[in-house]
């Protein structure tokens, strides 16, 4: 926890670790969407992603985008922990991802692919 | 009185789990607006931070608790493939609603739209609680992340109440059943 020379109204830490974790929910969400969505098309991809038969492809889609959500959370957080970074630009990325996410897994959308 | 243990565990996902998370949502969101925007009162303690940490943590119990339930113990039984030539499909729920012109839409957008929409509830969460863990009241000088924070909790909200709203319909049309059967009440005669 990095902490800089603060006046009462300035922040106590940087926005490095916050930005990490909210770009990371955002990539999260939308490979979890790009899967879902590649997984709907194609019966390779489908049949790629039943870790668990019960569950179908389901299982893998999400079990994966959360690994690659954690991982990205990790590498982002890893570099940002102590820096303070272009805070906007990332909040405007992680909600265009999110927006993206919410696109892609809405059915009619899908069906346009 | 009795329920069947795919119905008990259908309502422990539905309204133990995702219900609850639906309730707490709305509390959530007006908590942390009000305390990483308004300047510090006097009675906004440690302690009302400490509370709002804890009702955050238990939110993302519950947003993984009504996922992870959901696909790995009640969907397993909704898609359940039918043995061929079975004509009663009502242990069948997919099935049963794929065989009906006025359900089918309940699996083909209902049950599509909600099985991959849901998971963006603890995902996001999951982030809000971190953040707010992390900064606390110090996310009243990150305008930012505040906005963030704010946003991601909002559309946690509204994936959980799509979700919530296709499960409880596609259940009414379609319901899980089977398993063991559970005595609640014994009734009495009149």
């Amino acid at each position: 926890m990095s902490k800089s020379n603060a006046s009462p109204n300035s922040p106590v830490l940087t926005n490095g670790s916050g930005s990490a974790a909210i770009l990371a929910a955002g990539i999260g969400s939308f490979v979890l969407a790009v899967f879902a969505c590649a997984s709907d098309k194609s019966v390779a991809v489908r049949n790629t992603f039943v870790f668990y038969k019960p569950t179908g492809a389901l299982s893998g889609v999400t079990t994966t985008a959360i690994v690659v959500w954690l991982l990205a959370w990790g590498i982002l957080e890893g570099r940002w922990r102590n820096k303070t970074v272009a805070a906007g630009r990332i909040v405007a990325v992680a909600f265009a991802l999110l927006g993206l996410s919410l696109l892609l897994t809405f059915p009619p959308v899908v069906d346009l692919f | 009185m009795e329920i069947t243990a795919r119905a008990l565990w259908t309502l422990v996902h539905g309204m133990g789990f995702g219900a609850l998370y639906l309730l707490a949502c709305s509390g959530a969101l007006v908590e942390l607006y009000r305390f990483t925007s308004s300047s510090p009162s006097p009675e906004s303690s440690a302690g009302q931070q400490r509370f709002l940490k804890i009702y955050l943590l238990s939110m993302v119990v519950l947003a993984w608790a009504a996922v992870l339930t959901g696909a790995y113990v009640v969907y397993p039984w909704y898609r359940a493939v039918p043995p061929s030539g079975t004509k009663d499909l009502a242990m069948f729920p997919q099935r049963l609603l794929m065989a009906g012109p006025t359900t089918i839409g309940w699996h083909s957008l209902g049950m599509e739209w909600k099985e991959h929409v849901a998971w963006f509830v603890p995902i996001s969460i999951t982030m809000v609680a971190f953040v707010f863990i992390k900064y606390g009241r110090d996310l009243k000088n990150h305008r930012q992340l505040r906005i963030a924070v704010l946003g991601f909790a909002a559309a946690s909200f509204v994936c959980a109440g799509i979700a919530g709203f296709c499960g409880a319909m596609i259940n009414k049309y379609a319901p899980v059943q089977g398993g063991h059967t559970i005595q609640l009440s014994h009734g009495e005669e009149k």
